[in-house]
């Protein structure tokens, strides 16, 4: 088969054909952007809705989407809030929280704090953990233990830390995350509660 | 099909598996075969990347000055594994979720690079497309049973499907890093073994 040369390496040459295949290659990303930026977005509200309904096992009434508001912790961190109303009155927030302490860098967790500042679960959103290590912060024999508890009552830390809470064997770290989170959103919730 | 066709699909698959034989691209290799469905998934969208990146530049090769082509290779590269992540975050949200810090990864993936350069650089569009198929089959083969293997050690269970009980204890250093050593070591002795019978 005879091959064609291809264009010769002359300063012109070069340029133009930078210039097209990056011209294209910006026109595809774009195009290919603006299509699934609608998708992309409903999956991760629904992965959140979702996480919610988990999180608040009574049930809601609103759409906790339509009322997010951001509320700060007492160190200035903005968390992102949703209300969550039962016949018009506020039952529960749900305050989605961040922690920089997990094994694999940041985790991203909804928790559910009810007005009288009980716990009622939280939820991971992202995360990096390693699987089938890490990732057991996401099963109920580690995540059931915070449930209905108060971090006001309860010491909030593992207990080779001296603390109340059962680590994930061989994930101390990202049950300490985890616990690092929730602490972060209680924080936001006696701030936002001590403004009501 | 000729001879030679034939040969260039399965090239990639035995004699010059990027993953037990070439030993390319072991940071995706190493990094998501915690499981099988990962790896599996993995070793699909490498070669979904692999094939569109091996027929354009095999369409695009005689417009490409030598000199400037490593860079236009990559752009074009990068260009499908963007629009696989897109695509992948928007409709295959799940397995985004797991791999999706590993797809950027495709873009330095040596073995696209490779292909396009060692392969389709030289050869028509049909035979670039047989290579990618063979070469990405190759990888998805290698990604899916390191990954059953560090499953079934390090979770007791194969696609999620676990077959302990409870209070089992896996050897978890199979899921974790140093693990992705040993199995991969243990399954190029098992791979290299029955490749030498075939001589």
């Amino acid at each position: 088969m005879a091959e064609r040369q291809p264009l010769k390496s002359n300063l012109f040459n070069m340029a133009a054909v930078l210039v097209i295949v990056c011209a294209l290659s910006a026109l595809t990303l774009a195009y290919v952007h603006k299509k699934t930026e609608a998708p992309i977005k409903a999956v991760k509200d629904n992965l959140e809705l979702r996480a919610i309904t988990e999180i608040i096992p009574e049930g809601f009434d609103n759409n906790p989407f339509a009322e997010k508001t951001y509320i700060t912790t007492s160190d200035h961190k903005r968390l992102t809030m949703y209300p969550v109303r039962r016949d018009g009155k506020i039952t529960a927030l749900v305050i989605k929280s961040y922690t920089d302490k997990g094994f694999g860098g940041r985790m991203e967790i909804m928790v559910g704090i009810m007005l009288d500042g009980r716990i009622s679960g939280y939820k991971l959103i992202d995360h990096k953990e390693t699987p089938g290590l890490g990732t057991k912060v996401a099963d109920e024999a580690f995540a059931g233990q915070f449930r209905g508890i108060n971090p006001d009552r309860t010491d909030l830390r593992v207990k080779k830390d001296g603390g109340d809470i059962d680590a994930v064997t061989a994930a101390t770290i990202s049950s300490r995350a985890v616990i690092d989170a929730i602490r972060r959103a209680y924080d936001a919730y006696t701030t936002f509660s001590a403004g009501i | 099909m000729s001879s030679q066709s034939v040969q260039n699909l399965t090239r990639g698959i035995i004699r010059e598996n990027p993953t037990f034989v070439m030993l390319l691209g072991m940071c995706p290799t190493l990094g998501v075969t915690t499981s099988a469905g990962n790896g599996l998934g993995m070793g699909l969208a490498t070669l979904f990347v692999l094939i569109l990146s091996n027929s354009a530049i095999s369409l695009v090769k005689s417009l490409i000055p030598a000199m400037v082509r490593i860079p236009c290779y990559i752009v074009i590269i990068a260009s499908f594994v963007t629009v696989v992540d897109l695509l992948m975050a928007a409709y295959l949200p799940e397995l985004h979720a797991q791999l999706g810090i590993f797809i950027p990864l495709i873009v330095v993936n040596c073995i696209i690079l490779g292909r396009a350069e060692a392969f389709a650089a030289k050869n028509n569009l049909f035979q670039s497309i047989l290579d990618a198929v063979g070469m990405g089959l190759g990888f998805t083969l290698g990604l899916t049973s390191l990954g059953i293997v560090r499953e079934i050690l390090g979770s007791y269970s194969v696609f999620g499907w676990s077959f302990a009980g409870e209070g089992a204890y896996p050897l978890l250093l199979f899921i974790m890093p140093p693990g992705a050593f040993i199995a991969l070591a243990g399954l190029i002795i098992v791979f290299n073994k029955l490749r030498g019978e075939n001589k």
